[in-house]
């Protein structure tokens, strides 16, 4: 499956590498559209020492973690989006008859490559912040873990919408709100929001692991909204619970889909 | 949304800052959240990119009307449109969950409406430059990214301008993209002179569209007919 998928990509990454000049161009546009969130953060700290108690190294270490889990899903698992046009147009049969899974087909469709760019950026705010911070393994061990539970828990977000898609048919920028939305929710430290929204996404839809509640135990602190200290390691847990009905209403979207025709 | 919590969290630890308070701010988030249909803040709007792709163009080169005021006209009216439909749901979604500023003095109302007219023309000067920029290079992609780059950072739709540090503030209030977002936003706040930021915000739009009509005659000489 996994040698499928990297197959696929490849063929994509190739062809789009037949530009080479579009190719490096798109990939360093990605870089710097990718930034320009870092250069917000960096102006607000222009301007103030703490954002909702936080430091400036602290907002890069979670705006880090989260952004190079949401970049990587986005790079690996985003193109399921297209699967509503897939539907629309009564393309979807052919991926149905091949002899690979729908969804491996789907996220390696049209493999875009030049997110890369994306990815790069976010690890080397990441890389930063954990540098001027100076977090040794004895915290720093559950880093990677947040980013992989991130990366489940985007997946199984990316998974849902496309799922949805099979009801909806034709609204991609319904469930884009909630993608790219989740994106731009986990770049900030959550104690900048309103409690009733941080209680939705850490007991709803556990967007609260990503990074807030494994980047509070890095970072050694105590949650201004007051949840328990045993939460903080709940994250893949979380990441598991959102990706079992993610894959449910998947196969149920398949098993319910019926092509077009005139 | 999202974007007005970060905005009250840094007023909080810094109130008063660049002149605002808390309520400014999050007036400032959502107005400009309101600009962003009307005047297309992260590019695109305009056909034109795609009929120099398609080589549609050649038809409308050979209209008797200027390709660009036929253009404009066509912006205008879908920022009129765009402005009911996605520009006032957002403001009146952010008066009711966080209470937004609204001026109350009529003056101040005009002042604003103006300045958001010629706003949508800047913007259009800008997207115009853009779409022109088809022709020699036969794909807008790269370029719609670049410019969707530069617009949404620099016309303080991400960040209000006047939180830019030092030097770097002032040159990018001196920006054309500044005219677009940041001045409205300022006239409708009334902090902001009324005649001296219309008159940049005219002289900008002067600019673009001058460099447009400057554009349409090159093209004529340069385009492509594509299509076989």
């Amino acid at each position: 499956m996994v040698r499928t998928y990297f197959l696929l990509a490849w063929t994509w990454t190739r062809a789009a590498a037949a530009y080479p000049g579009s190719f490096v161009l798109m990939v360093a546009l990605g870089f710097v559209a990718a930034a320009l969130d870092v250069a917000v953060v960096l102006i607000i700290f222009a301007n103030t020492t703490a954002l909702a108690g936080f430091s400036r190294e602290e907002v890069l270490l979670l705006y880090g973690a989260a952004g190079l889990s949401f970049s990587l899903c986005d790079t690996f698992v985003s193109n399921l989006d297209r699967v509503s046009q897939h539907i629309k147009s009564g393309t979807f049969d052919t991926f149905l008859i091949r002899p690979v899974g729908a969804w491996i087909q789907l996220t390696t469709d049209r493999f875009n490559a030049t997110r890369v760019g994306r990815v790069l950026q976010a690890a080397i705010v990441l890389g930063y912040a954990i540098a001027a911070l100076g977090i040794g393994w004895e915290r720093g061990w559950m880093i990677p873990v947040m980013v992989a539970t991130g990366v489940v828990i985007f997946a199984a977000l990316w998974t849902l919408a496309a799922a949805l898609q099979f009801v909806l048919t034709d609204a991609p920028e319904v469930t884009n709100a909630f993608t790219y939305g989740s994106n731009q929710l986990t770049q900030y430290p959550l104690a900048v929001y309103a409690r009733d929204l941080v209680k939705g996404v850490t007991y709803v839809l556990p967007l609260a692991f990503v990074n807030w509640q494994p980047g509070l135990y890095v970072l050694g602190r105590d949650d201004p909204f007051g949840t328990p200290e045993a939460m903080r390691f709940l994250g893949p847990a979380a990441a598991l619970v959102l990706a079992l009905p993610a894959a449910l209403a998947w196969r149920q979207g398949i098993r319910h889909y019926r092509s077009t025709g005139s | 949304m999202l974007r007005a919590y970060v905005l009250i969290a840094l007023w909080q630890a810094r109130p008063g800052l660049a002149g605002y308070d808390v309520a400014d701010a999050v007036t400032f988030c959502f107005v400009t959240q309101a600009f962003i249909g009307p005047m297309q803040l992260f590019g695109g709007g305009l056909s034109l990119p795609e009929r120099i792709r398609s080589g549609d163009v050649a038809l409308d080169l050979v209209r008797p009307a200027s390709l660009q005021l036929w253009t404009l006209a066509e912006d205008i009216g879908r920022a009129a449109y765009l402005f009911a439909v996605r520009g006032l749901p957002p403001m009146l979604l952010g008066a009711a969950v966080f209470g937004i500023v609204v001026p109350a003095d009529p003056g101040r109302w005009a002042a604003f409406l103006a300045g958001f007219a010629i706003a949508v023309v800047v913007s259009f000067g800008w997207r115009y430059l853009i779409a022109l920029s088809v022709c020699w290079l036969l794909d807008d992609r790269g370029v719609a990214v670049l410019s969707m780059v530069l617009t949404t950072f620099f016309s303080g739709l991400l960040v209000p301008l006047n939180l830019f540090p030092g030097w770097f503030g002032d040159l990018v209030t001196a920006l054309p993209w500044a005219a677009m977002v940041q001045m409205p936003a300022d006239l409708y706040l009334g902090k902001a002179p009324v005649p001296q930021t219309l008159a940049v915000q005219v002289f900008w739009a002067a600019v673009l569209l001058g460099a447009g009509a400057l554009g349409t005659r090159a093209v004529r000489h340069k385009v492509v007919i594509q299509g076989g």
